[in-house]
């Protein structure tokens, strides 16, 4: 499957190219434009991004393999993310992800077979006083309770 | 009570309310003095760092070359990663422009032409609201070529918001800044030091958001206002993050050197059911713990907790009631810092694996008391070994929890039992055969 930057990618490349004074350091952003673009980073989409900023390959896998929110594979149209680091812990963080696996029927980094969901047990997302909490996709739902949970999931169509 | 960092004023997050209070007064006051007098002014104000070392920032602003001709750089961290800490995405929302304002002082003080605004990929939110604020901020005028009409001087400086992407290593300062160099986020060995080598090998500054925050405050007050706030040694306000099993958790501003015990008990509405206290985590999770039972007297600022074993870290308090069972919170905490361990330097990259693997034998029942000393070995000989502080930071947690709540895990634990063995010559070992052969 080839991949190609849309045009107005480009110009969100040639943008963030600006912001710095090397062509590696626009790498992270860059590397974000093909996710959104792709949905996860292909083979394809990397040889891309390399050659559009014109750096060796390596640096792109390097920085993919090394972050967590880089996705190799595809992930689910609803990427959901559930924390049960120490705060929401204490707040019944665990009972929400094994209400959310039963749920989806899914367990960690996986995907459903429709590609609508997957599921992520995530490190602390930065919500502790508003704990426990999930993530789905880039939006936060946080001071949850298992109805809360319910009508979350049961509203992602 | 004095707000700084989080004003109670409604709308502070716009401009126009912004600029209504005094906003970019501070840095139009600043732009008018030497850059040495301000630094001078942030030094004698005794502002330390928010981002867990409580370095004086003006010290740390001194160390910034002053003859060179290479580019210097500051960086905002504003990574927030650490378990527990959840302050600065309330500056994002709350107060952007003071932040902006408070980067356009500090760029001036430490001579920078661009500072890096670095915010953890997970906050895309926030990210997008302090964009939105910066491109606001280019539009009136405050930041970029632009600047030099407004303030009526020759300095300008750019500001750019760059997104990480979910890596807690990041928040350390060489790995933030191997991050915005398009790099994995490994730290740097140190020295050389970020003023003399930083981003690109040029003189950089990092400040946490926080701090920067606090700048303006201080120009437009003057130092001696600041430094009365709060504990002498660690002035100012000090953003709490409180979570865990109390009522009212969330983030307080608050003079430092308050107690800790009213923090909990007052201002986050005590804990859950009216239960005890078995712990809290003063500084977020990878600050030693401390025992519910010696909370009376602690002062929240960073000399004060480090007199009772533990440190002020981001200020995010974890409180824990009489019924938590450390053993999985301290699990937790192991396989947090396992799987944040970037895998440079060996002691962290295996000795968070065994002590994850440890504590969960131990949960497994299969522990015994020397398990116990075991993991406090490993935890020795992780801290102080390693290139950054994330070691420390999967260290600390561990040994301390073990040493101060000791009688909790013992009951998790089988006394040791010496069991006889055969022949315990080294070459024995995992041989069964040799071992039935001596037996006959």
């Amino acid at each position: 499957m080839s991949f190609k930057f849309t045009d107005e990618n480009l110009n969100k490349i040639e943008a963030v190219r600006k912001k710095y004074p090397t062509a590696l350091a626009a790498v992270m952003p860059v590397i974000y434009i093909a996710q959104e673009q792709n949905g996860y980073l292909s083979n394809e989409a990397m040889e891309e991004i390399a050659s559009v900023l014109s750096i060796d390959k390596v640096n792109v896998l390097s920085v993919v393999t090394f972050y967590t929110m880089y996705h190799t594979k595809p992930m689910g149209k609803y990427h959901v993310q559930v924390c049960t680091n120490v705060s929401c812990m204490l707040r019944g963080g665990y009972e929400i992800w094994d209400q959310v696996k039963g749920k989806l029927g899914l367990d960690h980094m996986q995907v459903s077979e429709d590609r609508k969901f997957s599921l992520e047990e995530v490190e602390c997302m930065g919500a502790c006083g508003y704990a426990p909490m999930l993530a789905v996709n880039e939006d936060y739902f946080e001071n949850l309770t298992k109805e809360k949970v319910e009508e979350i999931l049961d509203s992602l169509k | 009570m004095e707000r700084i960092v989080l004003p109670q004023i409604e709308n502070f997050n716009t401009i126009d309310v912004y600029l209504a209070n005094g906003g970019f007064d501070s840095a139009k006051k600043a732009l008018a003095r030497t850059s040495d007098d301000i630094i001078d002014e942030v030094k004698k104000s005794g502002l330390r760092g928010r981002g867990g070392a409580a370095f004086s920032c003006g010290l740390k602003w001194s160390f910034m070359p002053k003859t060179t001709t290479k580019p210097k750089y500051l960086c905002i961290n504003g990574d927030e990663s650490e378990p527990g800490s959840f302050k600065d995405r309330q500056i994002f929302e709350d107060n952007p422009f003071q932040l902006i304002e408070g980067a356009i002082i500090a760029c001036y003080a430490i001579g920078a032409k661009v500072a890096y605004l670095y915010i953890r990929g997970e906050y895309q939110k926030w990210v997008n609201m302090m964009q939105a604020a910066v491109d606001i901020a280019y539009e009136k005028g405050f930041l970029g070529e632009k600047m030099k009409e407004t303030f009526g001087t020759e300095f300008s400086c750019d500001l750019f918001v760059h997104k990480g992407a979910g890596a807690y290593i990041c928040g350390e300062e060489s790995s933030l800044m191997n991050s915005i160099e398009g790099k994995r986020g490994y730290p740097r060995v140190k020295p050389p030091f970020p003023a003399q080598n930083g981003l690109w090998g040029n003189p950089t500054t990092i400040n946490n958001v926080e701090t920067i925050t606090n700048i303006p405050a201080i120009i437009k007050n003057g130092w001696e206002w600041f430094s009365k706030i709060g504990a002498p040694k660690h002035p100012g306000t000090i953003l709490f993050g409180i979570s865990g099993h109390v009522n009212k958790p969330g983030v307080y501003e608050l003079p430092s050197g308050i107690l800790l015990t009213e923090l909990i008990n007052e201002v986050a509405g005590g804990v859950i059911g009216d239960k005890k206290i078995k712990c809290v985590i003063p500084g977020g999770s990878s600050m030693p713990p401390l025992r519910g039972d010696q909370l009376e007297g602690v002062k929240m600022d960073a000399d004060s907790l480090k007199e009772v074993g533990s440190a002020i870290g981001t200020g995010g308090v974890m409180v824990m009631d009489e019924d938590t069972n450390l053993l999985d919170v301290l699990i937790r905490i192991a396989h947090f810092y396992h799987h944040e361990s970037c895998g440079q330097c060996t002691p962290c990259r295996e000795g968070t694996g065994w002590m994850e693997k440890t504590l969960k034998r131990i949960k497994q029942g299969n522990g015994t008391s020397k398990d116990l000393d075991l993991l406090c070995d490993v935890a020795n000989h992780i801290e102080g070994n390693t290139i950054c502080a994330l070691g420390d930071a999967a260290a600390w947690p561990v040994k301390f929890m073990i040493t101060r709540f000791r009688d909790e895990f013992e009951k998790f634990v089988k006394p040791e039992v010496s069991i006889p063995v055969p022949n315990k010559v080294h070459s024995m070992r995992g041989t069964t055969a040799p071992l039935t052969n001596l037996q006959k």
